[in-house]
Formats: C-alpha cells, structure tokens, sequence
C-alpha cells in the first residue's frame, strides 16, 4: 500500500460522492445534504491530493506547503467573499464568471502538463483537446459574464460569414493538431491557444442576451469536458467522472432550455436568434387598443379574487422585484387569496433563476409551480399578474406559424379571467415579437417600474383595509 | 377628412356622440372634427370644451355636410337627406329589427356603419357600443329602484333599532344585469340573481351576487355565449322560480332579451303577490317588457302599491360618462378604420368586424352580413379526409425510416472510428476512457431528473465541482521547474476560488428554499 495507492482510493470514495451529491441537487428534500457531500468529496480529494504533492515535491517540502497553503488561502478568501456578498439577481454573472476560471485553469494546467511529460501521441492528443476546450470556455464565459451584468450590450454581434469563420478556425486547429503531434513544440499549440480564444468569444458574443440560459449551461457543460480532458491528460480518473458529471449535466440542461424554447441546439449556439435586433417581425398590422390599469383598482382586484397566479421574468429581476412581490404574496395569502407562482423554463438569465430569486424572498418553493404543472389551472384562475415577463407568455407562440417564437410551449395565461401585464412600456420583447396578449380584452397593462408599481398596490392593499376596518 | 358630430334629434336624448376627450382622441387620428353647437349641452360638456380640445364649434348645416358623422341615434329623414353623396354615417341604426334602413341609406349614395350590428366577437368588444349601454343602463336601473324603493338598501343597526337589507333579485346576467349586480350589492343589498345560462353562475357570484340555481330551468351550457328560447318545460319551471324569487323581493330588475325580443318573466299574478312599495325596473322596456304590466317608458304604481319602472332611456339619464364611453367605442371603431392614422377613412370589407357592421357601402346595399363564428363556438375546421390521413402517415413513417437509417449508419461510423481510435491508443488510455463513458452516463441518468427550481444550485455546485482540477495543479506545483510550478500555482488559485465560492453559495441559496409552514 503507497501513498498513491491510498490516494487513488480516496479519489474513488471523492468520485462516488460527487455522484450522490448531484443526484441529492436534484430534490429539495435532498439538496442540502447533496451539497454537504460534494463538499465533503472535497476535502476528501484535496486532503490526499495535498499529502500526495507533498510527497512527490521536487523542492523543500515546506516551500511546496507554504504555497499550496497560499493557494488555498487565496481561494477561501476571494470565494467565501464572492459567495457572501453576491446578490441572488447577479447569480448568472457569477456563475459565468466561476466557468472561466475552469477554463483558464484548463487551459495552464494543459501547457504545464505539455511541459512536464514524455510526447507520446495520445498524451499531445489530449493536451490538444484540454487546451483548445478550456480556452474556448475562458473566453465565452468572460463574454457571458460581460454580458450578463450589462458590462457589454447584450445584442448577438453578427459579423458577416460568422459561420464560415468558426468552421475556419475548427479546421485549422485540426490542421495545427497535426503539426503539434509531428513534434514542433509550443508553437502550433500557443497559436491554437489564441484561436480557441478567439472562437470563444466569438460564439457567445453572436449569441443574444435572451439566450444566456442555453448559453450558460452549455459553458457550464464545456467546463466539465474541459477538466475531463484534463484528466485523460493526467491520467486522474477522479478529474475524468468529475468532469464527465459535470460535462453531462451542462449538456442536459441546455438541451431542457432549447426545448423549452422548441428550438435546436445548433440554432442557439451558433447564435443569430433575436438577430432582427428588436425589429417587429410578424404581427405589426393593427392589434388593437390596449387598456391600463391603476394601482387602487389592482389592489380592488386582488383583495377580491380568490385564485391568483403570479407569472414572473427577467423584467422582476432586473426591477429587484421579488421582496415587494413577496410581501404581496404574503399580504393575499394572509387574507385567504391562494397564490402560486408559474415560472416558464427559460424565465431570467439563467435556468431556475426566478426560483432562487423567490427562494431569496423567502417565498415558500411549494406554491412556485412549473409550467406544466399551473397551465391547466389558469382558466379557474380570478387574476395572473405578469410580472417583466413577455416572451414566455405570448399567445402567438400557439397561434401564429409564422411567429419567430412558434412551437415555444408558453403559459397560457390570457385563459385567466383578468390578465396585468407589469411593463415598463409598449416596447417588444427581447425577441423582438409583438405580444398579442397585451391587446386581448381580458389583458390590462400596469406600466412602471416593477419594484416601484408593487410597493404602490401594497400601498393601495393597506389603504383599503384601513378604510374597511 | 372631416367628422361631424350633430345635436341628437330625438326628444329627450341627451347623450351626444362624442366628448372632448374623445375628439382629441379623433384629432390624433387626422381628422378635422365639427361638433354641432349645444351638442354636448344635456350632457354636461359645453362648446368651448370641444373646441379647447380641438374642434370647430359649427351650425347644422356643416355637420351633417361632413365626410364622417357620428351620431347615436338613427338621424331622420330630413338629416339624412343632407348628407353628402358618399359619406359615411356611423349610428344606431338597428338593422336587424328595421332592414329597410340599409337600403334608404344606399339610396342616398351614403356608406352606412351601424354601431349596434358589431359582431360579437372578442376583438370588437372596445367598439361594442351595446356592452357600454347595457353596462350603464344596468348600474342605472339599481339607481332608479333605490330612489322608488322606501328604504335603505344596506342593512343597519342602530341605537334605534335595526334595518334588513333589501332583497334585490336579477333575472338575466348578461353584461346589464352583472352591472345592476354589482352596484346592487355595492349598495349593501343582499342580490340574488337567476340566468338560464348555468355558466354564468361564476360571474354572478363574482360580482357579489347569489346565483339562483335551479337546474330544470337551465339550459345546456350554450355555444355562441347567447341564451336560446326555452323549451316549454324549462319555461315552466323558470317562472316558478320568478313565482318564488318575486315573494321575497324588494327590488327586482328584469334583464331578459332574446335575440332584441322581451319574453315575459314577470306575470301580473307575481306582481300581486309583491309586498307593496316593491319596486321592479324593466330593462326588457324598449323590446314592449318583461313584465306584463310595465308601460314601456313610464313608471306606474300598481293597486298593490308596486311601482314598475319601464324607462326606455336609462342611458340617457346618465348622459355625462354613457356619452364618455360612447365616444371612446366611436373612437376604438375610427382607430380601426383609419390604420394609417393619417384622417384617411378606408373600409376593409375583408375585416369580419368591418364587413359586419357596414349596411351599404358604394351603391351596395350590404346587409345582412355573412355569418360570423362567433368567438364563444369556433366553427368546426373540415377534417382531413381519410386518404389524406393515410397519405400523410405513411409519408411521416418512411420520413421517420430514413431517418432512424442515417441515424444507424451514422452511430455505425462512430463506432468504427472510435473502435480504430481506441485500438491504436495505449491500454492506459483505454482503461480511462471507460471510466469516462460510464462517468457520462451516470451523469446523464443522475442529472435527468433535477427538479427545475434546483437548476440554479446544481449549476453553482457542478462549478464547485469542477474545480477538482485544481487536483491537477496541485500535483505540479512542487515542480523543480519555476515556469511550471508558478502555472500550477496559478491555476490552481483560480481553481480553488470556484470551490469555496461555488460550494458557499449553493448552501447560501439552497438555505433560502424554505417549504410553507
């Protein structure tokens, strides 16, 4: 029994816990405790990882120590420092930001390994492959990040023979696989460094802002495979599952995100959806009158209604809605309102961004329903409140072929008896598609700033009930 | 072009066809509006209103020589006779009891747009000037029962004692009688109402009233939205229910009109049985009443002390807000009419509600309209025939054919390559690519079922997660080689950020998740 030994078998015990923890992630019930047992794993791995560096250091054990120690120190304190203080609504910029830093690691640990091992083929293969995908994720999850907290517009950038350009760069960096592999050193593998870097941010930066769930899962996938190659560069078959875990589960979730938005994966990922840039594509003829609503008739409204479903989007994040919303909930709730929340897959910038946020809000997660599960419930609904949300709730995704957004399954929220719509104007969504929703006679517009609009029907809330008291 | 508004001629009309709001309304649209002096007098908006808001105050004689004119009611025949050839009268004109109508306006060489012909279909309902009068005359008829009725319709208790609430019964809730609902109830009387119309239940009850139910009166749920003549049996059990309803009453406002007729609802007999100083308003007044007694446009007092209100200009008596919204529909119907907005009038006859409502237009006479499928019942779409089915499928199975084909022949040529691949590469690599396919596997499988709420974690935590890399970096960072070992240094404090940050704001956000106590 070797020190190696003994750390390869902590690595299987790390790798089966990684396993539980994502299957624990996947029930609220369980979530807590999948989290413990990643963490867990962790240490697991990094506690035999750190004896096993020890040991094979080539230098002063104890220099080999004090760096590693500061490395860990770094970690601890920008991470716990980042996980403390972001606010649930930048979530998305986060997690972006947390995927580059996998690919740049990608990217040094791939040279270094170049550096440090014998040139057998295999090993350049993989090398090749660890570089070229962790470079392509540094850059797109710097674009995603950049975009995602408005650093840079979130229109796709359409360069012209975008395509051709991407195919250019995949072929030639086969062709520099080929000289790499014939033995020229740094120089085919440093120029496919900058192209990878290039095809990056060049993907991501074509693809528009209302995508960024697809966008984001998919980097979350291409960090997986990343540290996945770099295990098969390592030969660490605990860098292999864990990448592999993590490669599979960003691949999936993009492929539940695309079929949220019945589109396939190719169209998003090599961008151009939206590319019309907020033009009216269909439907501009007449569409009729829309009606506004003032917050003291909603506030009537609401105390009235016994069923109310609230359908939220990006627009409640971006306002910073959620707490007023919450304490709206819990007002109605309290007075015998039922409330339930409808979220569509693709609401927010990310998937499942809404439900944090309204977990953040402390909105109980058993009356934040999914799609499937409250379509059917809204024509016994009184009143759906949308809230900053356009695309997922437009009737022409069903009714319109010809629609940018036609097949895209969406709540279906003008079968309800009355229908707000919290905008901030008449302005189309991100798809750039006209919402015949807003013109339905069941369908009032409350315009304003969401955070602003709901403090103001709680207001409206309280006023009545100090006058019926 | 120029819209004319005139002075209503009939005796007692005070409503007017436009407001100043509106004509501004009509203004942005292009238009030059000329309202007639004194138009809007009866109804509260002097001239120098209209003109602040935009028109020119003008005699008879330039109104009704206007390219456009709205008026409510169907103009005479002198009127008429002003009219210049080619212009378009938008009006009441009640086509359906008086069709003659289409053809003397033809006559005259006029376009004729008749306000109450709208089709009753979703999209026209901002322009549905029968809604908006049936809305007032409903809210009304509470108003006119409340100034007859002896009493208070909310229930009080005082140090002097205590009153009842009045008993407020409403037969017909179509959009008059929800309104004589709501404002019934929100006077503080106790409303009852009945409909033959099972699902108009829901409404009533939103409205704060009780439905009557009484399911051998009911029909079937109906298809077009609109009550159908009775049966002789449910006719019969519906007047038992008005029998009983009327004993109880203090108030009753009677709403029923089937397709413009009043069938009798309230018999004299029930009358009798009423409690004297009962008040019943007839809204079925101008189709000859529902109830057998009322004098159409009169109010009576029965022997018994009754009193029957047969008003036939209920919207009239509120002439300020029913000419406001009047106007808005006028509006909403010359907003459809002029989609360049630029003052321009054009008839679209393709458009179900344009071609509906228009009477004549060019030396046609128009009506009657061709059926519209009233949105309530959609019409049915003729179904495929059998061949086609056959046809279509069996083009679907051989698509789906060739497909699964190419998609063998296609994993067929995967696996060669892989297998030439693998079989060249070293047993190391082999062995950890095993590790590899299982691993994604396992992943697929793990990750299918995530629930959708815990996407956001599951992503910070496979972040965390993937940080394992800085396993590899660790392992170099004792190198002997600077370069090295300052990139492995690197690599993995970048690394190790994503493990503490990932982890610590996956149980930071799963600590929110909270189920309802």
């Amino acid at each position: 029994m070797t020190l190696t030994s003994v750390a390869q078998a902590t690595y299987v015990i790390a790798a089966v816990l990684f396993v539980l923890s994502l299957a624990g992630l996947s029930k609220q019930e369980t979530a807590r405790r999948g989290n413990i047992l990643g963490m867990v794993g962790m240490v697991l791995a990094l506690v035999a990882t750190v004896i096993l560096a020890l040991d094979l250091s080539e230098r002063d054990v104890w220099v080999t120590a004090l760096l590693i120690a500061l490395i860990f120190a770094i970690g601890a304190t920008a991470g716990t420092w980042r996980a403390r203080t972001v606010e649930m609504t930048q979530m998305p910029e986060l997690i972006a930001i947390l995927h580059s830093f996998v690919g740049l690691a990608a990217v040094l640990v791939g040279y270094n390994s170049y550096m440090t091992e014998p040139a057998d083929a295999v090993h350049q293969v993989e090398v090749f492959l660890g570089v070229f995908i962790g470079a392509v994720t540094f850059t797109g999850s710097i674009v995603a990040y950049l975009k995602l907290s408005a650093k840079i517009g979130s229109a796709p950038l359409m360069l012209p023979g975008r395509h051709w350009m991407n195919l250019g760069i995949l072929v030639s960096s086969v062709g520099l696989m080929a000289w790499f592999i014939s033995g020229n050193g740094l120089v085919p593998l440093a120029v496919m460094t900058g192209l990878a870097l290039a095809l990056g941010w060049h993907l991501v930066a074509a693809i528009g802002g209302g995508d960024m769930p697809v966008v984001v899962s998919m980097l979350n996938s291409y960090s997986g495979w990343a540290a996945a190659a770099a295990g098969l560069m390592l030969s660490n078959n605990l860098l292999i599952v864990t990448g592999a875990l993590v490669g599979s589960s960003g691949a999936i979730l993009s492929y539940i995100m695309c079929k949220a938005m019945n589109r396939a994966f190719m169209s998003v990922i090599l961008g151009g959806f939206g590319s019309e840039g907020g033009k009216v594509v269909s439907g501009d003829a007449y569409q009729g009158e829309h009606r506004e609503i003032l917050a003291p008739e909603l506030a009537d409204l609401l105390a009235e209604a016994r069923s109310v479903v609230i359908v939220p989007g990006y627009g409640m994040a971006v306002a910073k809605a959620q707490y007023p919303v919450a304490d709206l909930v819990s007002k109605l709730r309290h007075n015998g309102v039922e409330v339930r929340f409808g979220v569509h897959p693709v609401a927010g910038r990310l998937p499942g961004h809404m439900n944090v946020l309204l977990a953040e809000a402390k909105v109980p997660y058993d009356i934040v329903l999914e799609m499937d599960e409250i379509n059917d419930d809204f024509p016994e609904t009184d009143v759906v409140l949308v809230i900053g949300a356009n695309d997922v709730v437009n009737p022409s995704a069903l009714d319109d072929p010809n629609s940018p957004i036609a097949g895209m399954p969406v709540l279906e929220v003008w079968k309800a008896h009355q229908c707000i719509v919290f905008k901030r104007s008449m302005a189309t969504g991100y798809a750039g598609v006209q919402n015949p929703l807003f013109f339905k006679p069941n369908t009032s517009m409350f315009f304003g700033d969401a955070k602003v609009q709901v403090e103001a029907i709680l207001a409206a809330l309280r006023a009545r009930e100090g006058v019926a008291v | 072009m120029r819209i004319g508004i005139p002075r209503e001629s009939r005796p007692g009309e005070r409503l007017v066809a436009a407001s100043p709001a509106t004509v501004a309304q009509l203004t942005k649209l292009g238009y030059d509006v000329v309202v007639e002096a004194g138009a809007g007098a009866q109804a509260s908006f002097p001239d120098d209103q209209y003109a602040q808001a935009g028109a020119t105050v003008g005699d008879a004689a330039a109104v009704w020589s206007s390219d456009v004119v709205t008026c409510v009611n169907t103009p005479p025949d002198d009127r008429v006779e002003q009219l210049r050839e080619g212009a378009v009268l938008v009006a009441m004109l009640g086509p359906q009891a008086n069709p003659q109508v289409a053809e003397k306006l033809n006559a005259r060489g006029v376009t004729a747009l008749a306000l109450d012909a709208v089709p009753r279909i979703s999209r026209a309902q901002a322009l549905d000037v029968l809604s908006t009068l049936s809305n007032v005359a409903g809210y009304r008829a509470v108003i006119e029962a409340a100034e007859e009725y002896g009493g208070m319709f909310t229930g009080q208790v005082t140090a002097a004692g205590k009153t009842a609430p009045a008993t407020v019964f409403v037969i017909g809730a179509g959009v008059g009688g929800l309104a004589a609902i709501g404002a019934a109830n929100s006077l503080g009387a106790q409303v009852r109402a009945f409909d033959v119309r099972p699902e108009v239940a829901e409404q009533i009850e939103s409205m704060g009233g009780t439905f009557v139910a009484a399911p051998e009166a009911q029909q079937e749920v109906s298809a077009d939205g609109y009550a159908k003549p009775l049966t002789p049996e449910q006719q019969a059990a519906a007047m038992e229910v008005y029998a009983a309803e009327a004993k109880r009453a203090d108030v009753i406002i009677t709403t029923a009109l089937v397709r413009g007729k009043a069938p009798t609802t309230i018999t004299a007999d029930m009358v009798a049985t009423m409690r004297p100083g009962s008040v019943i308003v007839d809204l079925g007044a101008p189709g000859g009443g529902n109830c057998e007694l009322t004098v159409p446009g009169k109010k009576i007092v029965t022997d018994n002390g009754v009193v029957i209100i047969g008003y036939t200009d209920l919207t009239s008596r509120m002439p300020r807000h029913t000419s406001q919204l009047f106007g808005t529909n006028i509006v909403h119907l010359m907003a459809l009419l002029t989609p360049e907005k630029n003052g321009e009038l054009t008839l679209d006859l393709d458009d179900q509600v344009q071609r509906g409502m228009t009477l004549s237009h060019q030396g046609e006479v128009l009506w009657p309209p061709p059926p519209v499928s009233v949105s309530a019942a959609p019409a049915a779409v003729a179904g495929p025939t059998e061949e086609e089915l056959a046809e279509k499928a069996r083009l679907a199975a051989a698509a789906a054919k060739r497909k699964a084909t190419r998609r063998n022949v296609l994993y067929g040529l995967g696996a060669i390559a892989s297998l030439v691949l693998l079989a060249a590469a070293d047993d190391a690599t082999v062995q950890h690519l095993t590790v590899f396919a299982l691993a994604v596997i396992v992943g697929f499988y793990v990750i299918s079922n995530v629930n959708h709420a815990l996407h956001t974690p599951l992503m910070s935590q496979t972040n965390a997660i993937s940080g394992i890399i800085l396993v590899g970096a660790l392992l170099q960072v004792g190198s002997s080689d600077a370069i090295v070992s300052t990139v492995a240094f690197l690599a993995a404090a970048i690394a190790s950020i994503n493990i503490f940050g990932g982890f610590l704001v996956t149980y930071r956000m799963l600590g929110m998740f909270r189920k309802d106590v």
